[in-house]
C-alpha cells in the first residue's frame, strides 16, 4: 500500500506542474499588453513601462512561471488587472457560489439516479426498465443550457417560482438556495443520466456473482439479497463516478453560470478572457485543474483502499 | 447442438451484418434520425426554402406557417433554412474533431499497445491522464478565447479531448489481441510489430473504434452547440444551433419557438447517434447485447 500511495502521489505531483506549464505557456501566447490594456490606448510609454514593471511583466519568462507558482504555494494568486483587488479574494467571493452549486447539483443527481438505476436493474427487461432508460437516453442528448432556458421559460417566466437569473448572495440563505435551484437541476440531469446507467450496470454485475446466487440458496429473498449483498458490492464503482461527478460539476458549470448570471468561477475566468484580465485567467483555471486532478487522486487511492485487488494490479 | 455450436464459431459473413442491423431497434431509429440531419446538411449546400442570411425585419419572431414551416426569427431569417445549415456547422465541426481523434488517438494507442510496458507506453498513457485531466469544457473555452472565437478553433478545442480517448481505447483493444495465437503466427512469419498493427490488428478493432466514433460524434455535437452559445464557436452569418439559442435566449417569451426548434434539432441528432451507437454495438458483439439483459 505505501508503495502504491506513494506512485500515485509522485503521478499527481507531476500532473500537477506539467498542468501549470501548459496552462501558463498557453497564456503566453495571447496577444495583447495586459498594461497597455488597464491603461488604454492613450497611455504615455513612460507609464506603461513602470505598470510592467510594477506587474512583473517585464521580467523572463522563466522567473515569472516560478513566481506565480510560489506565490500561489502561499496563497498568493496575484492582483486582477482590471479589478485591482488580491485574485484570492474573487476567488474566495465566487467560492461561495460555484461550491454549494456543485454540492446542490451532486445531490440532486445522487437523489434521482440512485433509485432509478437501482429499480431499473431490479426489475430488469420490465416497462419500468425501458422506460428509465429511456429516459436516460434522453437525458444525455439534452444540452443543459439548452435545459436551463427551457426551466426559465416554465418556471420564472410562466409559473414565477423562481428568478431568471443573478445571484442574492447569502445573507438571505432561503434566497440564495432559490437563485441556485433551477442551475442546479439544469446541471443534475445529463449527470443524473449517467449515474443512473452506471448503477443499473454496476447492479446487474454484481447481480450475476455467485456470491449472490448463494445468498439466494441460503433463503433470502430476492430484495434481501439487493439490499444486503449487491447493492454494497455495486456501490464501488459508483461512487467512483460520483467523485469524477464532483469535480466535472466544480469546473463544468461554466456554461449555465452564464445562462443565470450567477457569480461563480466559470464566470469570474469568462469575464477574465473577455477583459484580458490573464492573471485571473491563469490562477483560476489552475486552481480549477488542482481541484478536478485532487478529486481524482482521492478517488482513485480510496478506491484502492476499499479493492484490494486493485493495489496489486498496478 | 453441433450445429448451434457451428454457427457460434463461423465467423460473421456481411449479409448476415446486415440483418443484424435491420433487426436492432435501435440501429435503425438512430441510423434514420441521423440521415434525416446528414441529408438535411447536403441539401442545404443546394437548396434552402430561402437564404439562410437574408434579413425581413418586417416579418421577424413569425411563428410556424406555411410560408415558414419553423417561423422566423428576430431578424426575420428563415428558421428552417437556418437549421439546415446549422445541421451542417455541427456535422463538419464534431466529424472533423473525431476525425482528429481517431487520427492521431488510434496510432499512439497502437504504438503503446505494441511497446506495453516501455518508457513509451508510459509516457503515452500519462499524457492520456493528463488531458483527461483537466476540465475539457473550461479547457476548450480558454483555447477558443486565445487563439479567437471561431470554427477551426472549436474544432481543435474539441478534437484535443478526443485523442485521448481513442488512444486508450486502441491499446485496451489492441493489448488483448497481442496476446492471441494468430498474431504470434504473424511474429513467427517475422513480421514487425508495426505491420502487425496496421494488418492485423488495426482490423480486429475496427468495430470498437466505430462504436466509439458515433458516441464521440455526439458528445462533439454538443460541445460544439456549447461553444457557439457563448459566442466562441462558428461565426456569424454562419448559422450554428447554439448560436440560435443564444440569440433566442432573450426572446423566450416572445416566441418560444425561435428557442425551442434549435435544441430539439440538437437533442435528436445526439439522440440519434446514441441510439446508432448502441445498436452497433449490439450488432457487433451480441454477447454484449446478451450480458446487459
Amino acid at each position: 500500500m505505501p508503495a502504491y500511495l506513494l506512485g500515485r502521489l509522485a503521478s499527481l505531483i507531476l500532473s500537477l506542474i506539467v498542468a501549470s506549464i501548459v496552462i501558463f505557456l498557453v497564456l503566453e501566447v495571447v496577444p495583447g499588453d495586459p498594461a497597455q490594456f488597464m491603461l488604454g490606448l492613450n497611455a504615455q510609454p513612460d507609464t506603461l513601462a513602470a505598470l510592467r514593471e510594477q506587474l512583473g511583466l517585464d521580467q523572463p519568462m522563466l522567473i515569472r512561471y516560478v513566481n506565480w507558482i510560489v506565490g500561489m504555494l502561499h496563497g498568493d494568486f496575484g492582483t486582477s488587472y482590471t479589478y485591482r483587488v488580491p485574485v484570492s479574494e474573487l476567488i474566495n467571493a465566487r467560492l461561495g457560489v460555484s461550491v454549494p452549486l456543485a454540492i446542490i447539483s451532486l445531490a440532486l443527481t445522487v437523489i434521482i439516479a440512485f433509485p432509478a438505476g437501482i429499480i431499473a436493474a431490479a426489475r430488469r427487461n420490465s416497462k419500468t426498465d425501458v422506460a428509465v432508460m429511456g429516459a436516460t437516453q434522453l437525458g444525455v442528448a439534452i444540452p443543459n443550457f439548452w435545459f436551463a432556458m427551457l426551466l426559465v421559460l416554465v418556471f420564472a417566466v410562466m409559473l414565477r417560482w423562481f428568478s431568471a437569473g443573478g445571484f442574492p448572495g447569502w445573507n438571505n440563505p432561503w434566497l440564495a438556495v432559490r437563485a441556485l435551484t433551477l442551475p442546479a437541476i439544469a446541471l443534475a440531469l445529463p449527470q443524473a443520466s449517467i449515474l443512473a446507467r452506471v448503477m443499473r450496470s454496476a447492479l446487474l454485475d454484481t447481480l450475476s456473482e455467485d456470491y449472490i446466487r448463494s445468498a439466494r440458496a441460503k433463503g433470502l429473498t430476492s430484495r434481501q439479497t439487493l439490499w444486503r449483498h449487491a447493492l454494497r458490492n455495486a456501490l464501488i464503482p459508483v461512487l467512483t463516478i460520483v467523485g469524477l461527478q464532483f469535480s466535472f460539476l466544480l469546473a463544468g458549470a461554466i456554461i449555465i453560470e452564464n445562462v443565470f448570471f450567477l457569480p461563480g468561477l466559470g464566470r469570474l475566468v469568462f469575464q477574465g478572457i473577455t477583459q484580458r484580465d490573464l492573471i485571473v485567467v491563469k490562477s483560476v483555471v489552475m486552481l480549477l485543474v488542482f481541484a478536478v486532478i485532487l478529486v481524482n487522486f482521492v478517488v482513485d487511492v480510496s478506491y484502492a483502499f476499499v479493492d484490494p485487488r486493485l493495489r496489486r494490479q498496478r | 447442438m453441433t450445429v448451434e455450436i457451428a454457427k457460434s464459431i463461423a465467423p460473421e459473413k456481411p449479409d448476415s451484418l446486415w440483418r443484424a442491423a435491420l433487426h436492432s431497434r435501435s440501429f435503425v431509429i438512430g441510423a434514420s434520425i441521423t440521415a434525416v440531419f446528414v441529408l438535411a446538411a447536403l441539401i442545404s449546400f443546394a437548396w434552402t426554402p430561402y437564404n439562410y442570411a437574408a434579413q425581413d425585419i418586417p416579418n421577424k419572431l413569425k411563428g410556424m406557417s406555411a410560408a415558414h414551416w419553423f417561423g422566423t426569427d428576430h431578424f426575420g431569417r428563415d428558421v428552417f433554412s437556418m437549421i439546415m445549415v446549422g445541421a451542417r456547422t455541427s456535422i463538419a465541426v464534431a466529424l472533423v474533431a473525431v476525425g482528429m481523434g481517431v487520427v492521431f488517438g488510434t496510432p499512439l494507442g497502437l504504438a503503446a499497445a505494441a511497446r506495453r510496458g516501455t518508457l513509451l507506453d508510459e509516457i503515452i498513457m500519462r499524457a492520456n491522464d493528463l488531458v483527461f485531466a483537466f476540465p475539457a469544457l473550461l479547457i476548450a473555452v480558454l483555447i477558443t478565447a486565445v487563439f479567437g472565437p471561431g470554427a477551426i478553433n472549436a474544432i481543435i478545442a474539441i478534437g484535443i479531448f478526443n485523442i485521448p480517448v481513442f488512444a486508450r481505447l486502441s491499446r485496451a483493444a489492441a493489448l488483448s489481441l497481442w496476446t492471441r495465437d494468430f498474431i504470434l503466427a504473424a511474429r513467427v512469419a517475422g513480421k514487425g510489430p508495426v505491420r502487425i498493427s496496421v494488418e492485423h490488428i488495426l482490423p480486429n478493432i475496427l468495430n470498437t473504434l466505430v462504436v466509439q466514433v458515433t458516441i464521440q460524434f455526439s458528445l462533439g455535437i454538443l460541445a460544439e452547440a456549447a461553444l457557439a452559445y457563448v459566442g466562441l464557436g462558428a461565426q456569424p452569418p454562419i448559422p450554428s444551433w447554439g448560436k440560435m439559442l443564444a440569440d433566442a435566449q432573450t426572446l423566450i417569451s416572445l416566441a418560444p419557438h425561435v428557442a425551442i426548434i434549435p435544441g430539439l434539432a440538437i437533442v435528436l441528432t445526439v439522440l440519434g447517434l446514441n441510439l446508432m451507437g448502441d445498436g452497433l454495438r449490439d450488432i457487433f458483439d451480441p454477447r454484449s447485447r446478451r450480458s446487459r439483459q
